[in-house]
């Protein structure tokens, strides 16, 4: 109604974004880019996307950054409230349930497309989550507008029964080629190694794009800004303390 | 014209030497008429932490009341002041509950968090957290803001070159930028003093 009248909504921080996941020898690994957007403009160089769950689960986010942080964190805490309830380790299907059944009530205005991975006792699983609350279990998965971007590396070089190094390997350049094709995805790749001894979380695993335009001296301002008015407040310490103070009266 | 565009805003925070400034324009103004020259857009949570709002200032004047609300009850309950990092939670969880419906501001908290240890982070409306260790912009200045200080900014500046940087920062992005403008206003803020400017900037 309001877009009627000429008031545009206001355009939401996105994580248009390449985010992978898949499963090898002995679990799961989760890979995404670092780049958040407003629009046309990068506001985050550096922002960190595959979001912690459960000491044995990640999920990776694309969509609205609010929206993939938000829902992340709310299951996240159902499932330790689960555990603790329960006193066994989270299952990456109870994970599942909970994230799609919220997206679902929220018809798709929740815009969160989710790559969720993990190892529990039934073994390694790999799901994609939409936006809507359809869910896909896949061996390899890609979501975010470098999807296609991926996916393209995934379909030709995947094979069943990788060795970590192969996996890391594979991820990694699956998220590079959406990081240099992709428009919306971009900087460095995190990736996440899970498996049933435990995880490992490689934040900026591979730094493809460094800054490397930076002039040693900088900027030095010689004339300096022109002050109206200046005022200082001192912070003073709260407590004062009294050495060998008097006893206090019984 | 968007809503984030009816009273225009300029708003940074950078990250010093166990230091932080941050600053904001002065204009505020109903689509491109100006109606004040001296609007605070910053505000005081506690000594050590500060918070600017841009965006539609109706919303930015409400919210502010309902953190300061939080935070006092905080105070009274914990009997200590909060963590920046805390009251930046607390603001994506208030800005987040309306989701479907939200408060048309941007946030940009600036504190000193455990050890002197400076902290900055900005927000989208819908609580969006963004932590970076160097500068965050808000406002319709943003693109300028971004330009500038991702050429301008340094690692580890002591406080009066972090001033002079944050100020040229904010007056040429300003001077580019329609709604926002009319001076500045730059906090500096050490664990020993908060030191308050005015600049003098283009009045058009």
């Amino acid at each position: 109604m309001l877009a009627k009248k000429g008031v545009n909504p206001p355009s939401f921080r996105k994580t248009g974004t390449t985010i992978v996941g898949l499963v090898f020898q002995y679990g799961v690994i989760l890979g995404a880019d670092t780049r958040a957007t407003e629009g046309p403009i990068v506001c985050d160089k550096n922002c960190e996307k595959i979001h912690y769950m459960a000491p044995n689960i990640y999920c990776c986010g694309a969509g609205t950054a609010a929206d993939t942080e938000a829902v992340t964190d709310m299951v996240s805490s159902q499932l330790q409230l689960h555990r603790y309830h329960t006193g066994r380790e989270s299952r990456v299907v109870t994970a599942l349930t909970l994230l799609k059944r919220h997206l679902f009530n929220y018809q798709g205005y929740v815009s969160a497309a989710l790559v969720l991975g993990g190892v529990d006792v039934t073994g390694p699983h790999l799901h994609t989550i939409y936006p809507h609350g359809s869910t896909d279990t896949l061996p390899f998965a890609t979501m975010g507008s470098g999807s296609l971007a991926a996916m393209a590396v995934f379909e030709s070089k995947y094979k069943e029964g990788l060795t970590r190094n192969e996996g890391i390997k594979l991820v990694t350049e699956a998220i590079c080629s959406g990081i240099f094709n992709d428009l919306g995805s971009g900087s460095n790749v995190d990736v996440c190694v899970i498996t049933k001894g435990g995880k490992e979380y490689l934040r900026n695993h591979l730094q493809p794009n460094p800054r490397t335009y930076t002039n040693s001296k900088g900027y030095s301002f010689p004339k300096k800004t022109e002050v109206l008015l200046t005022k200082i407040i001192p912070l003073k310490e709260k407590v004062e303390i009294i050495e060998g103070g008097d006893a206090m009266e019984e | 014209m968007s809503i984030f565009e009816y009273n225009g805003s300029a708003l940074v925070a950078m990250v010093g030497k166990n230091c932080f400034a941050i600053a904001s324009d002065r204009r505020l103004g109903v689509q491109l008429q100006t109606i004040a020259t001296d609007f605070q857009r910053i505000s005081k949570i506690h000594d050590r932490l500060f918070l600017g709002l841009s965006g539609l200032a109706t919303d930015a004047q409400t919210l502010y009341q309902r953190l300061v609300f939080r935070h006092k009850l905080y105070q009274l309950r914990e009997e200590r002041d909060m963590k920046p990092e805390t009251f930046a939670n607390l603001v994506s969880a208030i800005l987040y509950e309306k989701r479907f419906g939200p408060y048309f501001c941007q946030p940009v908290i600036a504190g000193l968090g455990d050890e002197d240890k400076p902290f900055i982070c900005t927000m989208d409306s819908i609580g969006a957290k963004e932590l970076a260790k160097d500068f965050v912009v808000a406002g319709t200045a943003s693109e300028s803001l971004y330009g500038a200080c991702e050429s301008m900014f340094k690692q580890d500046m002591e406080p009066e070159d972090l001033f002079e940087t944050v100020s040229q920062a904010l007056l040429s992005s300003v001077d580019r930028d329609c709604l926002s403008g009319w001076g500045g206003h730059v906090y500096v803020v050490t664990p020993t003093e908060v030191k308050e400017r005015i600049l003098k900037g283009r009045m058009d």
